[in-house]
C-alpha cells in the first residue's frame, strides 16, 4: 500500500468509528428528552428512572463522540492538507459554522442537564435536554453539508488565479439537493441504531425491572419507525444520486449496458457481476427515475463520456464493493425492522416474547449498526476516483510530503486506542445496565456541594 | 479584515489555552493530590460540568483558524503530523477517563481512570508546550509551503529540539499553576489547602517558566506574564483564591498571545528560507470566506458566552472533599 492508499484507509478507519457513536448520541439526546416530556406530563416514576439511564448512556457516549470527532476536526489538515487548501474556504467556514452554533451548544448543555437536576427549575431542565437533541441534528446537517459538497459540489466558483474553489453562497451549499435527501435518510438510519440499542438493552433486562418492558417496546417501535423512513427517503436518495453520480448507481447495480426498464438483482455472481443473477424485473429504472420504462445509464456509456469530458483515464469504482454494500445496507436495516415489527407483534396486550427471540435480541443493535457503516462504504467509495465530484481526484488531496511511515505509525495507534475505547464502552453499557433502575441518579455525590464560591 | 481575523484566531487559541488549560491542570493535579479515592473523586468534579464545553474551543480555534488561514491550518498540522496525532490520542483517552470515572463500579477501576487521567493529562500539557515552541521558532517548510523528509521523523524532529522541551516545561508550570488555584477556588478542606500551598510555589516557578518564554519570544507581554504569575503566587499565599486565579488566567492569556505574535505578520516561520514562510497575507482565505465567518461569529459568540457564564453561575459552589455521611 501506498501513502496514498494507506491515508484513505485511516479516514475511512477513524470515520466509521466517529460515525457508531454520532447516530446513537443522535437518538438517545432524543430519546432522553422524549421521556423527560413523557414524565413531565404523567408523573410516572418509570420515566423518570428510564430518562435517567438514557441520559447516562447518552453522556458515556457522547464523550467518545466527541474525542473522536476532535481527531476528524484534525484529519483535514493532517492527511488531507493539499485539500484542505483547496477547499478551505468551503471546508473551513463550514467546521468553523457547525463548532460555534452547535458544538458549544451540545457540550454545555448536555453538562447543564447532566449535572443540573436538582439545580435548574423543571421546565429549564427539560429544555436543556430539548436543546441537546436540536444540536445534534444542526451539527449532522451541518456536516453533511460538507459531505454532499462532496458528491455534488455546489456554490463556488474556481478562482482561475490560485485555482481553489471559493465559496459563493452559504445558504446554497447547506441546501445542496443532496444533503436535503441525505440527511433525513441519515437521521433515519440514527433512529434505527439509539432504537435496537434500546430494544437490546430492554430486554435484556427485562427480569430485572417492569419498567424495562417500555423501554424495550419503545425502542422497537423507534427502530420499526426508522426502517421505515430510511426506506422511504433511501429511494427519494437514490433518484438524487442518480441524477448526480449516475456512475454510483450504475455501479450499485452492475449494469454495464444502458438499459430501458431496467430490472434490480437482489443477488449475482460472476466475475465482474453479474454472470448469474437473480432480478426483480422494472425495479431499478423505479428506484432510480421513478418510471418502470425508464432508461438508466450503464457504467460503459458512462466511462466514455467522462473520458470525452475529463480526459483519459478510468472513472469507474470498485464495481463489487459498490454492489455489496447497497445491497447489504439495505438487507442489515430491512432484516433489523422486520425483527422489530415481530418483537412488537409477539408482545402485543402484555404477552411475553418466546424465550429463544428474547435470547437473541440483544445482538440486534449490530443490524443498524452495520446498514449504516455499509451505506457510507458504499457512498465514499463508489465515488471514486473523485473527492469532489467532477473538479478534483482523491489522489491530488493527499498532504505532500507525507511519509507512509507517518501514516502507518498513525493508523496502529488509532487503531489500538480506539478499540481500547470501544471495550472499554462496551463493558460501562453493559455495568450502566446491571445497575437498578429506580436507584439510578446521575450524580449521587451533588449533595454534598457548599457554599457558592462564585 | 485580515488582522480582525488573526486576533479572532488568537482569541480563540488564547481562550482554549485558559480554560481547557485549567482543567488539564487540574487532570494533573487531582490524581495526585486527592489523598484517598473520596477526595480524587472531588477533584474531578471541579471540573466535571466544564472540561467538554472547554475542549469546544479547541474545535473552535482549529476550526477558525482553517476557516480563515487555510494554508496555515494545512502546514500547520501536516507539518506536525506526528506529534498531532500522539495529542489526538491522549486527548481522546483523556476525555474518556474523565468521563468514564465515575460511571463504572469499584475503586480499582476509578484508581486506573485516575492514572489515565493524570497520565493523559501530563501528556497533552508537555507536548502543547513543545508545540507552542514550535509555532515560535518555525517549521522547515519548502517552496511549496511544505515539510519534507523521512519517515516518522520529518514531522517528529520538530518537537525533540531544547527549545521545545523549554516549552514543554513552561507549558507544565503553568497548566498546574492554573490547576491549583482553580482546585483552592472549588473544593474545599485537605484538598483545598493542599492546592493553595501547591499553588504558592508554583507561582513563582511559573514566573520562571514566563521570563524564559519571553527570552524565547523576546516578547514584552511574556515579561508581565511573568510578573503576573509572580503575583498569582502572592495572592494565594494571602488567601485570595478568586484573585489568585484570574491573575493566573491572566498570565496564561499573556504568554498565548505573545507566542502567535512573536514574529510579526509571518504566521509560520520557514527556517529553510524566510521567503517561503506563510503570512497572514498568503495564508488567508478570500474576502468572502472571511465576511461569512465575521458574520457567524458575531451573530453566534456572544450565545455561547451568554450560556457559558450561565453553566459556570449554575455550578459555583464548592465540591465538598470531606467525607459526607449519608
Ligand atoms: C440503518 C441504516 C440504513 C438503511 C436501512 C438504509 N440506508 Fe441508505 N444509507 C445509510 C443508511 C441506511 C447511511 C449510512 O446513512 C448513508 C450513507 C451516506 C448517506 O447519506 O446515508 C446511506 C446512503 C444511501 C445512498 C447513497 C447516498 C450517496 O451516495 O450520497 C443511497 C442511494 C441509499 N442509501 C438508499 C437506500 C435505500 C433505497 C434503502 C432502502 C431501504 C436504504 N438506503 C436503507
Ligand atoms: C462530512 C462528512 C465527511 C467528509 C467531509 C468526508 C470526507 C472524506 C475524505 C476527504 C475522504 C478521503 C478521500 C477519498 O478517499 O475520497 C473520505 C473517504 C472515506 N470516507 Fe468520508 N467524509 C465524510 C463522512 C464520512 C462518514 C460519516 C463515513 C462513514 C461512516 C465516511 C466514510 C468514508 C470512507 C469509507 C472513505 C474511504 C473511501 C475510499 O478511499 O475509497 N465518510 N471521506
Ligand atoms: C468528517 C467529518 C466530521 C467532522 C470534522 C466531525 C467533527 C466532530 C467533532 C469535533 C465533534 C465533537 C463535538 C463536541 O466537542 O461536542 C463531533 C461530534 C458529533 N458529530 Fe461529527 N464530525 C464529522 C462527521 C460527522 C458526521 C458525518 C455526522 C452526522 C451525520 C456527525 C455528527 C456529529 C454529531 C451529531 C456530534 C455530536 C454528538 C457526539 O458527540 O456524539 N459528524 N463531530
Amino acid at each position: 500500500m501506498d501513502v496514498l492508499d494507506l491515508t484513505r484507509l485511516q479516514f475511512a478507519v477513524v470515520t466509521i468509528y466517529h460515525y457508531f457513536f454520532v447516530p446513537l448520541s443522535i437518538s438517545l439526546a432524543a430519546s432522553a428528552a422524549g421521556l423527560q416530556i413523557a414524565w413531565l406530563r404523567t408523573r410516572r416514576a418509570e420515566y423518570l428512572h428510564l430518562t435517567k439511564f438514557v441520559g447516562k448512556l447518552l453522556i458515556v457516549t457522547f464523550a467518545v463522540g466527541v474525542v473522536t470527532g476532535l481527531v476528524q476536526e484534525f484529519q483535514f489538515g493532517l492527511g488531507w492538507s493539499a485539500f484542505a487548501n483547496f477547499y478551505g474556504d468551503v471546508f473551513g467556514p463550514t467546521l468553523a459554522i457547525e463548532g460555534m452554533l452547535a458544538f458549544f451548544l451540545e457540550a454545555t448543555f448536555l453538562a447543564l442537564w447532566y449535572f443540573g437536576w436538582d439545580r435548574l427549575p423543571r421546565l429549564v431542565h427539560t429544555a436543556c435536554i430539548v436543546i441537546v437533541a436540536a444540536g445534534t441534528l444542526l451539527s449532522a446537517f451541518i456536516i453533511l453539508a460538507a459531505n454532499s459538497f462532496m458528491q455534488n459540489p455546489v456554490a463556488y466558483a474556481l478562482d482561475p488565479a490560485t485555482g481553489r474553489a471559493r465559496l459563493t453562497s452559504f445558504t446554497e451549499l447547506m441546501l445542496n439537493k443532496v444533503n436535503l435527501a441525505a440527511f433525513p435518510h441519515t437521521m433515519a438510519g440514527a433512529l434505527m441504531v439509539g432504537g435496537a440499542l434500546l430494544l437490546a438493552l430492554g430486554v435484556w433486562r427485562l427480569a430485572a425491572d417492569p419498567a424495562y418492558r417500555i423501554l424495550a417496546r419503545l425502542g422497537a417501535w423507534l427502530t420499526l419507525a426508522g426502517g421505515g423512513f430510511t426506506a422511504l427517503t433511501g429511494d427519494h436518495l437514490g433518484k438524487v444520486i442518480t441524477e448526480v453520480q449516475p456512475m454510483k448507481m450504475a455501479a450499485a447495480e452492475a449494469l454495464y449496458e444502458t438499459t430501458s426498464g431496467a430490472p434490480f438483482a437482489v443477488f449475482a455472481t460472476g466475475k465482474p457481476l453479474p454472470e448469474f443473477a437473480l432480478e426483480i424485473p422494472w425495479l431499478l429504472s423505479i428506484l432510480a427515475k421513478g418510471d418502470p420504462g425508464a432508461t438508466v445509464q450503464g457504467i460503459d456509456d458512462l466511462q466514455a463520456q467522462y473520458a470525452a469530458e475529463f480526459g483519459p483515464g478510468s472513472y469507474v469504482p470498485m464495481i463489487p464493493v459498490a454492489f455489496w454494500t447497497f445491497r447489504l445496507m439495505i438487507g442489515a436495516g430491512m432484516l433489523a425492522m422486520a425483527v422489530a415489527a415481530f418483537y412488537l407483534w409477539r408482545t402485543r396486550k402484555a404477552r411475553q416474547a418466546p424465550h429463544w427471540l428474547t435470547r437473541w435480541l440483544p445482538l440486534i443493535p449490530l443490524l443498524p449498526a452495520a446498514a449504516n457503516t455499509f451505506g457510507w462504504i458504499f457512498t465514499e467509495t463508489a465515488r471514486q476516483p473523485w473527492i469532489a465530484f467532477g473538479i478534483s481526484k482523491t489522489a491530488d488531496g493527499i498532504s505532500p510530503g507525507l511519509t507512509s511511515t507517518e501514516v502507518l505509525f498513525s493508523l496502529a495507534g488509532f487503531t489500538l486506542v480506539y478499540g481500547v475505547l470501544a471495550v472499554v464502552w462496551l463493558r460501562l453499557v453493559r455495568h450502566l445496565a446491571r445497575q437498578p433502575l429506580a436507584a439510578s441518579s446521575p450524580s449521587p455525590a451533588d449533595k454534598s456541594d457548599l457554599a457558592p464560591v462564585y | 479584515m485580515i488582522t480582525l481575523w488573526f486576533s479572532v484566531v488568537v482569541l480563540a487559541w488564547v481562550l482554549f489555552f485558559v480554560l481547557e488549560g485549567f482543567d488539564f491542570g487540574v487532570g494533573v493535579l487531582g490524581p495526585l493530590l486527592g489523598r484517598d479515592d473520596h477526595e480524587r473523586g472531588a477533584a474531578v468534579r471541579t471540573i466535571g460540568p466544564f472540561w467538554d464545553g472547554n475542549e469546544v474551543w479547541l474545535v473552535a480555534a482549529i476550526g477558525v483558524t482553517f476557516a480563515a488561514f487555510p494554508a496555515w491550518y494545512g502546514a500547520l498540522l501536516s507539518g506536525l503530523y506526528v506529534p498531532m496525532v500522539v495529542l489526538l490520542l491522549l486527548l481522546a483517552v483523556r476525555g474518556v477517563a474523565l468521563e468514564f470515572r465515575g460511571k463504572g463500579d469499584g475503586e480499582r477501576y476509578r484508581r486506573r481512570a485516575d492514572v489515565a487521567l493524570a497520565a493523559s493529562s501530563l501528556g497533552i500539557v508537555l507536548l502543547w508546550g513543545a508545540l507552542l515552541a514550535v509555532f515560535v521558532r518555525g517549521l522547515a517548510l519548502g517552496a511549496d509551503g511544505q515539510v519534507t523528509g523521512a519517515g516518522l521523523a520529518r514531522s517528529l524532529d520538530p518537537v525533540l529540539t531544547g527549545e521545545a522541551l523549554l516549552g514543554a516545561l513552561g507549558a507544565l508550570l503553568a497548566a498546574l499553576l492554573l490547576g491549583a488555584t482553580f482546585l483552592s477556588l472549588r473544593t474545599s478542606g485537605p484538598l483545598r489547602r493542599r492546592a493553595r500551598m501547591l499553588a504558592r510555589w508554583l507561582g513563582t516557578g511559573g514566573a520562571v517558566a514566563l521570563l524564559l518564554t519571553g527570552v524565547l519570544t523576546s516578547s514584552p507581554l511574556a515579561l508581565v506574564a511573568a510578573v503576573l504569575s509572580f503575583a498569582a503566587g502572592l495572592l494565594a499565599r494571602a488567601g485570595r483564591e478568586a484573585l489568585a486565579f484570574a491573575t493566573t488566567a491572566l498570565a496564561v492569556a499573556g504568554a498565548v498571545v505573545a507566542v502567535f505574535t512573536a514574529r510579526g505578520a509571518v504566521v509560520l516561520h520557514s527556517t529553510v528560507d524566510p521567503a517561503f514562510s506563510l503570512t497572514r497575507a498568503s495564508a488567508a482565505a478570500t474576502p468572502q470566506a472571511l465576511e461569512l465567518i465575521t458574520w457567524a461569529g458575531v451573530l453566534i459568540l456572544p450565545g455561547v458566552l451568554a450560556y457559558q457564564a450561565f453553566s459556570y453561575w449554575v455550578f459555583r459552589r464548592r465540591v465538598a472533599s470531606e467525607r459526607v455521611p449519608s
